[in-house]
């Protein structure tokens, strides 16, 4: 059997994906509770587009994607206050706009030399270790900041108005968690893919969900569901050769099913 | 009946008119709320009561005319320990994650302020707050799994944990059985008279209010009545109301 911690791309593969496993499910939760998890799908395919962007000027993909991601969702946030839109109708605009935007640039580049194929579904080798060192960074920040504005973050997700009355502000609460979730969909590009984060940020969550318990042990379970299906779903795909994005997303699925089945025994 | 100071007033509607679209649907309301009232808000369903206790809290702002509370200008309020909010339908899915502690301990955040974190003092308050409504038994289940009168009290004291001088009420035993309605009503006279805590209070329950309120206000758009319970049902105007908007009584 082929060792898997002799390869260094294998070592940043679990490194990166384990630092987005512990990060994707808390962001998840505010996300999935406040009926908004589709703002991942949109901001996944607006990397898309800032990974398009990167790969044409030469700097690192990954880079270019966290700055489209960050600003798209500070507009995103902003139509939606304004209600001048509907709040799913900038996001549909902003993700088939971003996704017209990365295939000009990819049309327009005659393809790249890296495999787009990659940044759709994810791959390890795509991660480098400059790579790994701003998925360190970044998800440090999005962890730190959900720990020091946990019980703003909790009390606007569960009832904004009584939250305002508290005096908690809570339009900088919004922007910022949309802005954490931001960050964390650019950062599981590389290794996730563009198609399927959105199942990363939401599944391990809904699943918790099913157990009915607090927030913070509701938390605990998600994270359990996520980095184990990622650690298990790196293994299973390196041994069997497989897409790693695929092999983490379908794990993820099946603990759902059971989480489901067992709810329903219960 | 409860020492009134009507000379601290605590809260102050100066000419408010409010609407959502175009339609008025507050137009020209004034009135003064003192420390230890326990204000009764009724009147036809549609006739602005929430509307009108949203804009007290500064969660609405009225196009015309001035909020004041605590004597301050309410866009530069700051204070907001000193208030409780129990919404009307407390708009949450059963599937939320969180236990009746978790949702009472919410009441402590605003007070904290940013990077402080619950301790054993904040604990201790919540435990508190759950005896006074009855509810310490289930401190540790999901608030989706309680009744809807279970769930009224939990908000009651998350309310109550934020040690408020004045908590704002909005239908809050909708939907809740007698027996709870008959203890609940009971928490509130206690919660007025022995704290001295300000109450606002829309019901449709105008027997209990009658008896327990020390104002009574009617809202339908404009404020049609405010001022002593007693009056309002002695007068002739009263009967004129009730067959007009069909209020029960
Ligand atoms: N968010 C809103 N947008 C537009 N109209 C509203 C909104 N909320 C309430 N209204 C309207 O304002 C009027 C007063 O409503 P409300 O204050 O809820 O009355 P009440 O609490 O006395 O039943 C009603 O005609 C209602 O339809
Ligand atoms: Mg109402």
């Amino acid at each position: 059997m082929l060792d898997i911690f002799n390869y260094s791309f294998i070592i940043r593969g679990f490194e990166a994906g384990i630092i987005i496993a512990i990060i994707a499910p808390i962001i998840g939760m505010f996300l999935v509770l406040r009926r908004y998890s589709l703002i991942a799908d949109t901001l996944s395919h607006v990397s898309l587009a800032g990974v398009a962007i990167g790969l044409l000027l030469g700097i690192n993909p990954l880079i270019t994607a966290v700055i489209a991601s960050v600003i798209s969702s500070a507009a995103i946030e902003r139509l939606r206050i304004s209600k001048k839109v509907y709040g799913e109708s900038a996001l549909a605009i902003f993700l088939s706009g971003s996704l017209a935007l990365a295939i000009l640039i990819i049309s327009f580049a005659h393809g790249f030399n890296v495999d787009l194929f990659n940044y759709l579904f994810g791959s390890i080798v795509t991660v480098q270790q400059s790579d790994v060192f701003i998925i360190l960074a970044l998800g440090l920040i999005v962890l730190i900041s959900v720990i020091l504005f946990y019980k703003e973050l909790i009390f606007v997700t569960f009832d904004e108005e009584s939250a305002r009355v508290s005096g908690i502000p809570t339009k900088f609460i919004n922007i910022m968690i949309i802005i954490l979730s931001a960050f964390t969909v650019a950062l599981s590009i590389p290794i996730i893919g563009v198609l399927l984060i959105s199942a990363l940020v939401v599944i391990p969550v809904v699943s918790a969900l099913q157990f009915k318990k607090g927030f913070v042990e509701s938390i605990f379970i998600a994270e359990g569901i996520s980095i184990f299906s990622v650690i298990v779903g790196i293994f299973i795909s390196f041994y069997l050769n497989l897409s790693p994005g695929g092999t983490i997303v379908i794990l993820m699925i099946i603990i759902f099913v059971c989480s489901f089945i067992l709810r329903d025994n219960k | 009946m409860p020492n009134l100071d009507h000379k601290n007033t605590i809260l102050e509607l100066q000419d408010i008119s409010f609407s959502y679209a175009t339609d008025e649907v507050i137009k020209d309301v004034s009135l003064s709320i003192h420390k230890g009232d326990y204000v009764g808000l009724i009147g036809p369903n549609g006739g602005g009561k929430s509307t009108l206790l949203k804009i007290m809290l500064g969660l609405l702002r009225p196009q015309k005319g001035i909020v004041k509370i605590f004597n301050q200008d309410i866009n530069h309020f700051k204070d907001w320990q000193k208030i409780g909010y129990v919404a009307q339908r407390n708009f949450f899915d059963a599937s939320f994650p969180a236990t009746v502690e978790e949702v009472v301990m919410m009441g402590r955040y605003g007070k904290l302020g940013f990077f402080h974190f619950p301790n054993k003092i904040d604990q201790k308050k919540v435990h508190q707050a759950l005896q006074q409504v009855e509810m310490t038994e289930f401190k540790n289940r999901s608030i989706g799994d309680l009744s809807g009168g279970q769930q009224q009290r939990v908000f009651i004291a998350r309310a109550l944990v934020t040690e408020p001088e004045m908590i704002f009420l909005d239908e809050p035993t909708a939907g809740v059985d007698a027996k709870t309605q008959k203890q609940f009503y009971a928490l509130l006279e206690k919660l007025n008279k022995q704290l001295n805590l300000t109450l606002i209070f829309i019901s449709h329950e105008l027997d209990i209010l009658a008896h327990q309120a020390t104002e009574l206000g009617y809202i339908n758009r404009t404020l049609d009545y405010f001022g002593d319970p007693k009056e309002f049902l002695k007068g002739e105007y009263f009967h004129e109301l009730i067959g007009k908007s069909g209020i029960h009584h």
